[in-house]
Formats: C-alpha cells, sequence, structure tokens
C-alpha cells in the first residue's frame, strides 16, 4: 500500500468570475519510505498540495489516499484522526513559545494512544536525543538557535510515529549549511522508521537528498527527470 | 487513580498562564477587584438589613403577635391586648408580655431640635431580653419617667451618652413629657430609626397619650420547651381573629427585613452594585483570554494540524478560566476579610463574611471566568490549520 495516493486531483478556490484554478488533474504516488521533494515557483500549487495531503483542506475533485484512508470521503473528525498519523514541519518551526523543548516533543507524543505519562516523556528524550538536543531539553524556544528549534520541531514530528512526514520549507529559515544539516537529519531518522517524506522547497542545495523529484508549475506536475 | 496520573498531559493552561506574569497578574488583579466589590455590595446591603432587626433581636421570645396592618417596624400598626392574654389558653404557651412600639419626638437637650427615635415600652417586671444585662438595667424603669438610652444613637439626638457618662443628671421632653435618662444601652441606627429609648409600660403610655387604651404593638409569647414554634403558630392563627398575625422570631426578623428588601429600593442598589462588580470582571477576564487565544493562534492551528483535536484545546481554554477564578478569588476573599473588618471598625454596621456569601462570590466568580472563557473560544474556531502553512 503506497503512503500516498493521488489520482486526478484538482482544486480551485473563489467562486463564479473569481474562480482560480490552482491544482489541475494532479496524479502521484509515494511509497512507503521514499523521499520525495517538490519545488516549483511560487505560487504553482504545491502548499495546497501539501495541505490537501495532510488532511487539512476538503478535497473538492479526484481522490486522495494517504495511508490508506480515502480524504476525499473524510468529513472533519476522520481528517483529525488521519492528522494523527502524519508528522508536520512547517516552515517557521511554530514551536509554543510557553513550552520547553522537550514539553514541545511530548506535545506530538501524547498523540500516542495508550501510553502513560512517562512513556511519552521518555519518547519525547529519546526524540530530542536523536536531533542532537539531549543538552537543551529545559530550554525555551526564545533560547534556542533556528536550526535547534528546526531539530525540536523533526522531533516532534516524529514522537507520533507518523508512518508519513510532510515538510513545507524546512530550511527557508536556515542558513545554507545548517538547513543541509536538518534535512539530512530529516531523511535519515525518517528511513530508520520507514516513514515516507513529502518535503516541499526551492532550496537548490538539499535538492540532492531526495530519491526523487517532482516538480510544479501553474498547478500542475511537470514530467518526472528520474 | 494511577491510570488518571499516568494518562496526565503537559499542562498546557497552567504554563499559558504563568509564562507571561505580568498578563497573569493583570487579570488576576483585575478578577480580585470584581470579586472585593462584589463582596463589599453583598457585604453592605446584608449588613444593612442586618442592622434593621438589632431591636427585634433584643427579645427572648419564641413567637410574636403584630397587626397585620403593621408594615415595618417605623409603622408598627396597634391590636388588642386581649388577643395576648388569650394565647395563654394553649397549652403550649408559657408566658406573654406585651410592648409598645413606636416612633417619638425626643428633644435634643442641647440645641432644643426634635428628632423622631423609636421607642419601646415593656413591662420591667418580665422583660424577656435575650441580654441578662440588659434585663438588670430594666429595675430603674420601674420609677415613671425614666427611660434606657441607645448610646449608638446618631449624635443629633445630643451628647446623652457623653453627659452621663460624666455623672451628670440628663433630662429632656418627649412630647412635653419630662424623661430622665437612666442607663445606657448599645443597640445600633438601621434605615428606618436614627436612635433607640427603651422604657416601661407606664412611661411610654404618658409619652403617647393619643394611644388607644387596651392597645399594644408587639406581643411577645415565650413557649414550653418541648413545643414545636410552628405548629403553636398554625394553631394560634387558626383560633385567633384576623386582627392579629402570629410569628415565630425568626418571621418577625424576616417581616422587618422583606420590608426594606422589596419595599424600599436599597437590596436593589447594591444588589445592582454586585452586578457591576460582575460585569466588569467578565469585561477583564474575556480581555485577557480573548488577547491570550488570539496571541497563541498559530501555535493552536499547529497542534490542531498534529492531531490535536479542537475539543482537547477548548478544555485549554476552559481550564485557563477556571485557574484564573481559583487565583483570583483568593486575594478577593482575603481583601473581603480585611475591608469587613475596617468597615466593622469605622462604621459599627454588623459587616462580617459569612459562608452563603463567602460561596456566592466565588460562585460569580467561576461563572464570569468559565463565561468569559467560552466566549473567548469562539477566537479558537477561527484557527485553520490550512492556513499556517
Amino acid at each position: 500500500m503506497p503512503a500516498v495516493e493521488i489520482e486526478s486531483l484538482s482544486h480551485a478556490f473563489g467562486q463564479g468570475e473569481m474562480l482560480r484554478t490552482v491544482l489541475q488533474n494532479i496524479s502521484l504516488k509515494i511509497e512507503p519510505g521514499e523521499v520525495v521533494l517538490l519545488t516549483g515557483p511560487s505560487g504553482c500549487g504545491k502548499t495546497t498540495l501539501l495541505t490537501l495531503i495532510g488532511a487539512l483542506r476538503t478535497v473538492q475533485q479526484g481522490t486522495v489516499s494517504v495511508l490508506g484512508e480515502r480524504l476525499d470521503r473524510a468529513g472533519r473528525r476522520r481528517r483529525q484522526q488521519v492528522r494523527r498519523r502524519i508528522g508536520m514541519i512547517f516552515q517557521g518551526h511554530n514551536l509554543l513559545r510557553c513550552l520547553t523543548a522537550e514539553q514541545n516533543v511530548q506535545m506530538g507524543a501524547d498523540l500516542l494512544p495508550d501510553l502513560g505519562y512517562r512513556a511519552r516523556r521518555d519518547e519525547a528524550r529519546h526524540w530530542l536525543r536523536s536531533v542532537g538536543l539531549e543538552d537543551q531539553m529545559g530550554k525555551l524556544p526564545h533560547d534556542l538557535s533556528g536550526g535547534q528549534k528546526q531539530r525540536v520541531a523533526i522531533a516532534r514530528a516524529l514522537a507520533a510515529h507518523p508512518r508519513l512526514l510532510l515538510a513545507d520549507e524546512p530550511t527557508a529559515a536556515l542558513d545554507g549549511a545548517t538547513g543541509r544539516e536538518v534535512v539530512e537529519l530529516l531523511r535519515r531518522l525518517a528511513r530508520e522508521q520507514d516513514c515516507a517524506v513529502l518535503i516541499v522547497t526551492h532550496d537548490p542545495r538539499i535538492l540532492d537528498v531526495a530519491d526523487r523529484l517532482l516538480r510544479m508549475e501553474d498547478g500542475a506536475l511537470l514530467p518526472s527527470v528520474e | 487513580m494511577r491510570n488518571l496520573w499516568q494518562g496526565r498531559r503537559i499542562p498546557l493552561s497552567w504554563l499559558l498562564l504563568s509564562r507571561q506574569p505580568v498578563r497573569l497578574l493583570v487579570a488576576l488583579a483585575g478578577i480580585s477587584f470584581a470579586g472585593i466589590l462584589m463582596f463589599m455590595q453583598l457585604g453592605f446591603r446584608d449588613g444593612l438589613f442586618d442592622a434593621s432587626v438589632t431591636v427585634h433581636r433584643l427579645f427572648d421570645a419564641d413567637l410574636v403577635l403584630i397587626s397585620p396592618r403593621s408594615a415595618s417596624s417605623i409603622r408598627m400598626a396597634g391590636f388588642p391586648r386581649r388577643r395576648l392574654v388569650q394565647t395563654l389558653a394553649d397549652p403550649a404557651v408559657e408566658g406573654v408580655s406585651p410592648v409598645h412600639w413606636g416612633l417619638m419626638l425626643w428633644r435634643n437637650p442641647e440645641t432644643r431640635l426634635n428628632r423622631a427615635i423609636l421607642a419601646l415600652g415593656f413591662n420591667p417586671d418580665d422583660p424577656f431580653f435575650v441580654d441578662p444585662s440588659l434585663s438588670q438595667k430594666t429595675e430603674s424603669l420601674k420609677q415613671k419617667g425614666r427611660i434606657l438610652f441607645d448610646q449608638l444613637s446618631r449624635p443629633e439626638f445630643g451628647p446623652i451618652a457623653d453627659w452621663y457618662r460624666e455623672g451628670r443628671t440628663v433630662e429632656t421632653e418627649i412630647a412635653g413629657n419630662r424623661i430622665r435618662v437612666e442607663g445606657l444601652v448599645s443597640l445600633g441606627t438601621s434605615f428606618g430609626a436614627d436612635g433607640n429609648l427603651l422604657t416601661s409600660t407606664e412611661t411610654f403610655l404618658d409619652l403617647a397619650p393619643q394611644k388607644p387604651p387596651g392597645s399594644i404593638e408587639v406581643g411577645l409569647i415565650r413557649l414550653r420547651p418541648d413545643s414545636d414554634p410552628q405548629q403553636v403558630v398554625e394553631r394560634l392563627q387558626s383560633r385567633l381573629p384576623d386582627d392579629v398575625k402570629v410569628l415565630t422570631k425568626q418571621g418577625f426578623i424576616e417581616f422587618e427585613k422583606n420590608y426594606w428588601k422589596s419595599g424600599t429600593s436599597i437590596g436593589f442598589i447594591f444588589t445592582l452594585g454586585a452586578a457591576m462588580g460582575f460585569v466588569v470582571g467578565c469585561v477583564i477576564v474575556y480581555q485577557v483570554l480573548y488577547t491570550d487565544v488570539s496571541d497563541h493562534l498559530p501555535e493552536y492551528a499547529t497542534l490542531m494540524a498534529m492531531g490535536h483535536r479542537l475539543s482537547d484545546l477548548l478544555g485549554v481554554v476552559m481550564r485557563e478560566g477556571f485557574y484564573l477564578a481559583v487565583m483570583g478569588y483568593v486575594p478577593a476573599y482575603l481583601a473581603g476579610q480585611g475591608l469587613y473588618w475596617f468597615v466593622r471598625d469605622a462604621t459599627s454596621l454588623p459587616v462580617g463574611m459569612n459562608a452563603t456569601r463567602a460561596l456566592t462570590v466565588g460562585g460569580m466568580i467561576l461563572v464570569m471566568c468559565m463565561l468569559s472563557a467560552l466566549l473567548a473560544m469562539r477566537r479558537l474556531v477561527d484557527a485553520d490549520p490550512a492556513e499556517i502553512f
């Protein structure tokens, strides 16, 4: 079963005269454990595609299956449950300002069902060690560097044991070397978990991390160049 | 229990509040202020109502007879004294005592100006007082023209208490009759009476010659210890004609309080004051929670994107409201205690904390915080997880 399977997906914003098509007849497939990069000029619909796969929007036309769940037939509640199995990493780190690094990661681990408090906390600590932040666990996001924050965000995304990881411009706020480091880490950890990864980016320095590269333009996927 | 402990989460609501100490303090100050306002207004209201029945509490009676035409302590109507004697036929009645009750014009011995004072005339041989020291003082009233003056009366009646304590013979006039102050008592003023005096039936009748003979305003009844006052009330009421009303002592006190509560606007004014405190508190808590939710909207949206339920996040806001209520109530309660003490000290008004009011205000603060949290939650519904990418 593929992690993501999309068949002739189209999406539009606005109504009537103002109707603007952002996605046109998109079909794609991501296998478990695969690392896929999606690039394209800004405004081409990458982020919309990501939110649709991430079960954050209602599917208008076409079929979308994520982790064996048909999102085009799913209601609000169903989509929320699918989201629990998807890790998300955002452009800004989106950490909770009032929580320490450890507590932020635990907000991810808290999504794991039937696990005691201590087990969830150990889970959070395990992932912080994996991203190399064992010394920074008690710090607030305010006291962490950009790269450290993004690593906390990765730990948080992975702490819920996702089968699919979605990342939107994870290197946008980082300098070249740090960005490279973070993406390498992301790929390594996802590999270990056999977790599929979809990264939206237009950072040319990280393109070689991917198993496969998808290019988008004007709401359509360009034929892939293997 | 163990499962509950193991199932616990990061205390997000608490951390949201405590990691912004300035905002938390502002919120708590606002809630406490609202609480203090409510404590003050309700305290004054109850204190004033309590003050209006100090005279009613003087008598150690189980039942009280009054005329159904009596409206309050300042407008007591008479009824035939016979009715009081008739109650003696009931086996549960142990003893009775008549009381005359009315306003009189007291002449200030210093300025010679007249002012209305509440006068009570009773039988000095059988005074029925709760306070035994008061009963001893009534001995001196057996002589005609002697009265006991309430030293807590307003100063407009003259420096009676000072003069008396200096050892002077204090004499003045009521309705043209010379009277002498034979002692001091401590009762206190109320809405209706600026001052009080106690005297014997005989003196009272001399001072109020226009009163029809054989008419009294209040009849005190003492019951045998094993009788049930409520039953006797019903029995007496059915046997006696309609020109008297039978009340328990508590009923007599309520009768007076009810007059001031519903017959005047005093209760309304103080209740309105308390309601203002409630509204002010609501606005403050709502502002704080609304700003808090707005500030953290992207974070809430992130949590929703991660798969946290909206209901979990609503719970976070609810708990914030609850913590604010608890933390705001404690200083409000303590400040309320302090202010009551201060008011008692300054005005001798019987204002004090009681469990009912402590619970009422606590409940109001809780409702206030929860209501505000509920309103602030609407903002949370605006958090669209699709917008955070």
